[in-house]
């Protein structure tokens, strides 16, 4: 039996009947010592067989280490999601994108094939004028119907900008990063280390954080 | 723990474990933009059970209508179990939320999400409606059913340990709880239902409430009492939440006693009620001491043309399924008085 159960299956395939390019997710798992890599890398293969626009290439962390290096991945599971060119829109997750980060991980699939956010034409000009790199990690548990938001405005908002990194981080497979971050409220988002708010605020809010970030 | 399980254990795992992905009908669709000025028969403000109903009455009686919310679901988002609502023996919160989405989605009407409402002013005979976003949109009847959000304890501690410890979302923060021990506030059935979220979480929960015994639903008491996990305090009130950078205690005290006793917890989750969402209509709508919108039996308010339904209403019990009969309700009182106002 699959992750993906025939309904779920079905609904995703007349989804991504609409993809217009190719996407490829990049998958960084390793066989031991990693809760969730196999589930993971199982998801991404499930999704990949509901539309020839998904590919899916799967890396062992330790032993691609100069891709993982080049991509900045640094812990796993991690998912990847590039254009099927091989460009990097800084969408990233770490640890699995089920329960309800399963609609983020579609989202930045269907994002990044369509090639347009959405986002309103002046929070486009705010962000594209963003010149220095910025790090974006949403901290989220799988059971939190909110995050979802979060994490897909920080997803279109790294799609924007290529100096913009958007990580989702399932807080319960990142301990040590929960503990760090103190995420005892989720969505929790964290910009470059510096600036951080919890909950999932409108486009126009999020925003200005991410200038607030920026500017420190 | 999950390794080496075949691939359908695993999904077994994930099912229990509530987090098996999920279909598309659990994820918010594409914000739609508001068409600014436009004027509608019936706007609709709030997706809960009641405004979702209401859109699902209103547009089967083919009103030009607009439904305007934050989120679509409201608070049955936030409810894990639902053993309760007709037609479904059990059911969890976000399955409903989205069974109401799907119903509300055939028909062709307005939804705009992510979006909250600022003020309803009455401007020439009709309504003027603001969003906090700016957008403007006219209507010629309106239908709060903007629900209730958690009522804040007002204890010191609360407010600076917001989100360092303190939670009002239990289903949302439980996970980040793991093996620790954490306090409930209220011993009612969204208290119960919040030890439930954590028996499977942390070590061990204790539930404060200032009255003298649980109010939740027996079947709960029982399931959490056989636990072994919780401890009550019942007849306690919390003076005050300490901690350092993160919370560290919650200091209770017999209600208006001594002595004060310091119960060290790194969490805390408030759920002792709701308060109304009803701000923004102050001063337009007649409001009980509650803050709740005052409803006739036909969910007409103070304004002639502005109808009110669901938990922001005085209607008492808050239940999902008086709040969508509310809803339906409203939608057709609204609709006989468009009829009427053509008519005139």
């Amino acid at each position: 039996m699959p992750l993906l159960d025939d309904e779920v299956r079905a609904e995703v395939k007349g989804e991504f009947a609409s993809l217009v390019r190719g996407v490829k997710l990049v998958v960084f798992t390793q066989e031991f010592e990693c809760s969730y890599c196999a589930e993971t890398r199982s998801l991404a293969e499930e999704l990949a067989e509901l539309s020839d626009k998904v590919t899916v290439e799967v890396h062992d962390f330790l032993g691609s280490k100069s891709l993982a290096d080049s991509l900045k991945v640094d812990k796993i599971p991690a998912i990847v999601v590039l254009g099927d060119d091989g460009k990097d829109y800084g969408i990233r997750f770490y640890g699995i994108p089920a329960g309800y980060e399963f609609g983020s991980l579609l989202e930045a699939i269907k994002l990044v094939s369509a090639g347009e956010t959405g986002l309103s034409p002046r929070s486009k000009e705010t962000i594209r004028k963003i010149e220095v790199p910025v790090h974006i990690q949403v901290f989220v548990t799988l059971t939190c119907p909110y995050c979802p938001l979060a994490v897909q405005l920080a997803h279109k908002i790294a799609f924007e900008n290529e100096r913009i990194v958007a990580d989702m981080v399932e807080a319960s497979e990142f301990p040590h990063l929960a503990n760090r971050y103190n995420v005892y409220a989720v969505p929790k988002v964290v910009l470059n280390d510096k600036v951080e708010f919890e909950g999932a605020l409108p486009e126009e809010d999020f925003i200005r954080y991410l200038q607030e970030a920026a500017k420190a | 723990m999950i390794l080496g399980l075949s691939r359908r254990e695993r999904r077994k795992e994930l099912v229990k474990m509530g987090i098996e992905p999920k279909g598309l009908s659990f994820f918010p669709k594409e914000k739609k933009q508001i068409k600014d000025d436009h004027e509608y028969e019936l706007v609709i403000v709030g997706g809960g059970p009641a405004g979702l109903t209401a859109a699902v009455y209103g547009a089967r009686k083919k009103l030009d209508l607009l439904l305007i919310s934050k989120d679509l679901g409201g608070q049955t988002l936030l409810t894990s179990t639902i053993e309760n609502y007709m037609g479904y023996q059990y059911i969890t919160g976000e399955e409903l939320a989205a069974k109401f989405e799907e119903q509300v989605r055939q028909y062709p009407i307005d939804i705009v999400t992510g979006e909250e409402v600022e003020s309803i002013s009455p401007e020439n005979g009709r309504f003027s409606i603001r969003t906090k976003s700016g957008h403007r949109v006219f209507a010629q009847a309106v239908i709060v059913a903007t629900g209730k959000r958690s009522r804040p304890l007002n204890a010191p501690g609360e407010k600076e340990f917001l989100g360092r410890g303190v939670s009002y979302c239990a289903v949302c923060d439980a996970p980040l709880f793991p093996d620790k021990e954490v306090a409930v506030i209220g011993a009612g059935n969204s208290g119960a239902t919040a030890v439930v979220d954590l028996l499977k979480i942390a070590r061990r929960i204790h539930v404060v409430d200032i009255l003298p015994d649980w109010r939740a639903d027996p079947v709960l008491v029982e399931r959490i009492e056989a636990s072994g996990k919780v401890e009550t305090h019942f007849s306690r009130e919390v003076v005050r939440i300490e901690g350092d950078k993160l919370v560290n205690a919650i200091v209770l005290r017999p209600v208006g006693g001594d002595p004060e006793e310091r119960i060290p917890v790194e969490g805390v989750f408030v759920e002792i009620g709701l308060i109304p969402n009803s701000e923004f209509v102050k001063g337009l709508l007649e409001l009980n001491e509650a803050g709740e919108i005052v409803v006739d039996c036909r969910c007409r308010t103070n304004v002639e043309g502005i109808f009110a339904a669901g938990d922001v209403t005085s209607v008492p019990e808050k239940q999902i399924i008086i709040a969508a009969g509310e809803g339906a309700k409203a939608a057709l009182s609204a609709y006989a008085y468009l009829i009427h106002r053509k008519g005139k």
